[in-house]
């Protein structure tokens, strides 16, 4: 069988027996009971699986904002595992985009702002902090919008502010948890179709969690978490 | 990097104006009261040292009876005329030897009268002291030879008796004797002390002593040394002649004092100088419990900002970014307060100089000071907080409420 055989070259992200345990003793909670996933450059990963399978935990760990409490996860060949909190973010920084379950905007703070602020880290100046950030944000539609806070914005548009920010640096693995969670199936669409955009023109590898199976539908496979388990993995077209 | 810091810091502060305020209220008034303190002790040390040339720095104070527990002085014979000859005539690199005697009186000028004292002198009082006159004239030699009823009036006195009428040959009575007013006096205004320098009279000693004293004591006589000469050696001279003069044996005290001014200027600017510096100290402490205030306000805002912080991280901020981004905003924070404590310790001090009459001294060096203080304590106190949100697991952070 051809997929038995070892790659030749490590994939974008290698999970393997990754496991997480919130907690200790009496309390101690299995979130991910051995992952094992590969995940190449340019696809589009939907993850799926009723409430607390762990889908957040794993995009977590693969958006190495956690790190594993068990087994390897491989980032590019490189073990997260084993990096520094600094390093991690510095990864996270570079190469990572986030979209996260609730949108996690800074309040207060202009949609242009909350945009510019991975620009800001990476130590962008600022006129090309201003460029950049004004084209992601008329990439996901809001453009005139710059000026708004998140609180006088819509949820859709919040949304939308949060995968602008997550775009905008241009990463190599966009995850989104969720990302089309409170939106009504118009705008959801309109999401779906954007990460599409990024997916296909930009070579943006997505993973992203999904409880709905018409949003899993665009994308190229289909992870179904159960109970901290891989339970099944689809290629777009494979039947159940 | 630092820039941003600063940006978010002020924009920060805006968003809690009121709330900032009151955090940084301790640094103010920590700021503001070592300035102040500082200042006017300067002011006051200054002034001190001023009353030194003021005084006549040469200057030596004989006088009867030795000072004991609160400020009394025991009874002992006065000295004479007979004294002050004996100190003109037997010491050497004295200058001038100026007899005087004085008592309270009440002066009465019309419906007016003014509680002061009234000093029986001769002219060599001016010299010694360093008066001079704002009007009129110095006693003439028969008058002091006659004992005439003529007096000098400090300014003060001046003022209350006779305000803004003209008081040159006006009589005014002194218990039953009635004085020709000769002359005014210059003022000095207020000593060391907080007396008044001007609330004096002065008449032709012979008068005081047979008008209103009736004796002829003297109660106080002032030596002026010459420059260079040290006071010191002159100081223990004529005790060693008194001591003769009074027959005090060997084994007794003084029953007299000689005081050198210069040394009692020195002694008071030094009690300034510590007092100065007690009170700062005092005032440092308040600095203290402002940076407690400012580190209290940074932990609750850590707290309320979790989120903020959770977001900062997870985008991709390293440690160091986040605690810069707080301990600026600490510093910022002290900062202003040290800003705010100086515009009002200045304003104070010019104030309180006017109102207590001492000089206002402006010392660069504890303003420049006592704002890195108040920066010192900005970082001191927000780098605990700073540390904290830095520390923060992005995560746990995401998930705070
Ligand atoms: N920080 C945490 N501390 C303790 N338990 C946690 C923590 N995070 C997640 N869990 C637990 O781990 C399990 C998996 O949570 P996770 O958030 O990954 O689920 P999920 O699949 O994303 O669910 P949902 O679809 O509701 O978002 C849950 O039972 C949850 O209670
Ligand atoms: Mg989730």
């Amino acid at each position: 069988m051809p997929d038995s055989a070892p790659p030749l070259k490590p994939a974008l992200i290698e999970l393997a027996a990754v496991t997480k345990v919130y907690g200790s003793g009496e309390a101690a909670m299995q979130a991910l009971r051995g992952i094992d996933l590969r995940i190449e450059a340019g696809d589009f990963v939907a993850v799926m699986g009723p409430s607390g399978s762990g889908k957040s935990t794993c995009l977590n760990i693969l958006g190495c904002l956690d790190t594993p409490s068990a087994g390897s996860y491989r980032f590019e060949g490189v073990e997260v595992g084993a990096l520094t909190r600094d390093q991690r973010a510095e990864l996270r920084r570079h190469y990572l985009g986030f979209v996260f379950q609730g949108f996690n905007l800074l309040n207060r703070t202009s949609a242009l702002e909350n945009v510019e602020l991975p620009l800001l880290y990476r130590g962008v100046p600022v006129a090309e902090r201003h460029r950049l950030a004004r084209r992601a944000l008329d990439a996901v539609g809001l453009s005139g919008w710059e000026g708004h806070t998140p609180g006088e914005l819509s949820g859709g548009q919040q949304q939308r502010v949060a995968i602008a920010r997550a775009i905008v640096t241009e990463p190599d693995v966009l995850f989104a948890d969720e990302p089309t969670g409170n939106l009504d199936t118009a705008r959801s669409k309109e999401i779906m179709e954007l990460l599409t955009v990024f997916n296909r023109e930009q070579g943006i590898t997505i993973v992203m969690v999904t409880h709905e199976a018409d949003m899993a539908a665009y994308a190229r496979r289909i992870v179904r978490f159960v109970d901290g388990q891989v339970d099944s993995d689809l290629r777009a077209g494979e039947s159940t | 990097m630092l820039w941003n810091a600063l940006l978010l810091a002020l924009r920060e502060i805006r968003r809690n104006v009121l709330r900032s305020f009151l955090t940084i209220l301790g640094i103010v008034i920590g700021v503001a009261a070592v300035i102040v303190m500082v200042t006017l002790g300067g002011g006051a040390t200054a002034q001190v040292t001023e009353q030194i040339s003021s005084l006549g720095t040469n200057l030596l104070m004989v006088r009867p009876g030795q000072r004991m527990a609160f400020g009394q002085m025991s009874a002992a014979k006065q000295f004479d005329m007979a004294d002050v000859e004996a100190i003109e005539r037997h010491i050497s690199s004295v200058l001038a030897v100026a007899p005087a005697s004085s008592s309270p009186i009440t002066a009465v000028y019309g419906n007016r009268n003014w509680s002061t004292s009234v000093n029986g002198v001769d002219n060599r009082y001016f010299p010694v002291r360093n008066w001079s006159l704002a009007k009129g004239r110095e006693f003439t030699d028969s008058e002091l030879r006659a004992g005439s009823s003529v007096c000098i009036l400090g300014e003060t006195v001046r003022r209350e008796l006779f305000g803004s009428q003209d008081s040159l040959g006006a009589k005014l009575r002194l218990k039953k004797l009635s004085c020709e007013v000769i002359g005014v006096l210059e003022s000095k205004g207020q000593s060391t002390m907080g007396s008044d320098q001007d609330d004096l009279v002065l008449m032709p000693l012979r008068a005081f002593q047979r008008r209103i004293a009736g004796n002829r004591d003297i109660g106080l006589i002032q030596v002026s040394v010459r420059d260079g000469v040290s006071t010191e050696q002159v100081k223990q001279k004529i005790e060693e002649h008194l001591r003769i003069r009074r027959h005090i044996a060997a084994n007794e005290d003084d029953d007299f004092q000689v005081l050198d001014m210069k040394e009692i200027a020195q002694m008071l600017a030094g009690t300034t100088q510590v007092l100065t510096a007690l009170l700062s100290a005092v005032a440092a402490v308040s600095l203290l419990v402002g940076g407690i205030g400012i580190m209290n306000i940074m932990l609750v805002s850590v707290t309320e900002r979790t989120r903020e912080i959770g977001i900062r991280l997870a985008i991709g901020a390293l440690e160091r970014e986040v605690l810069l981004q707080f301990l600026v905003e600490a510093v910022v924070l002290s900062s202003f307060g040290g800003l705010i404590g100086i515009a009002l310790a200045l304003g104070a001090s010019v104030l309180l100089a006017d109102l207590m009459q001492i000089p206002f001294v402006f010392n660069p060096g504890i303003v420049v000071l006592a704002f890195m203080f108040s920066a010192a304590v900005g970082v001191i106190f927000g780098y605990f907080p700073a540390r904290k949100a830095a520390r923060l697991d992005p995560i746990e952070a995401l998930r705070h409420e």
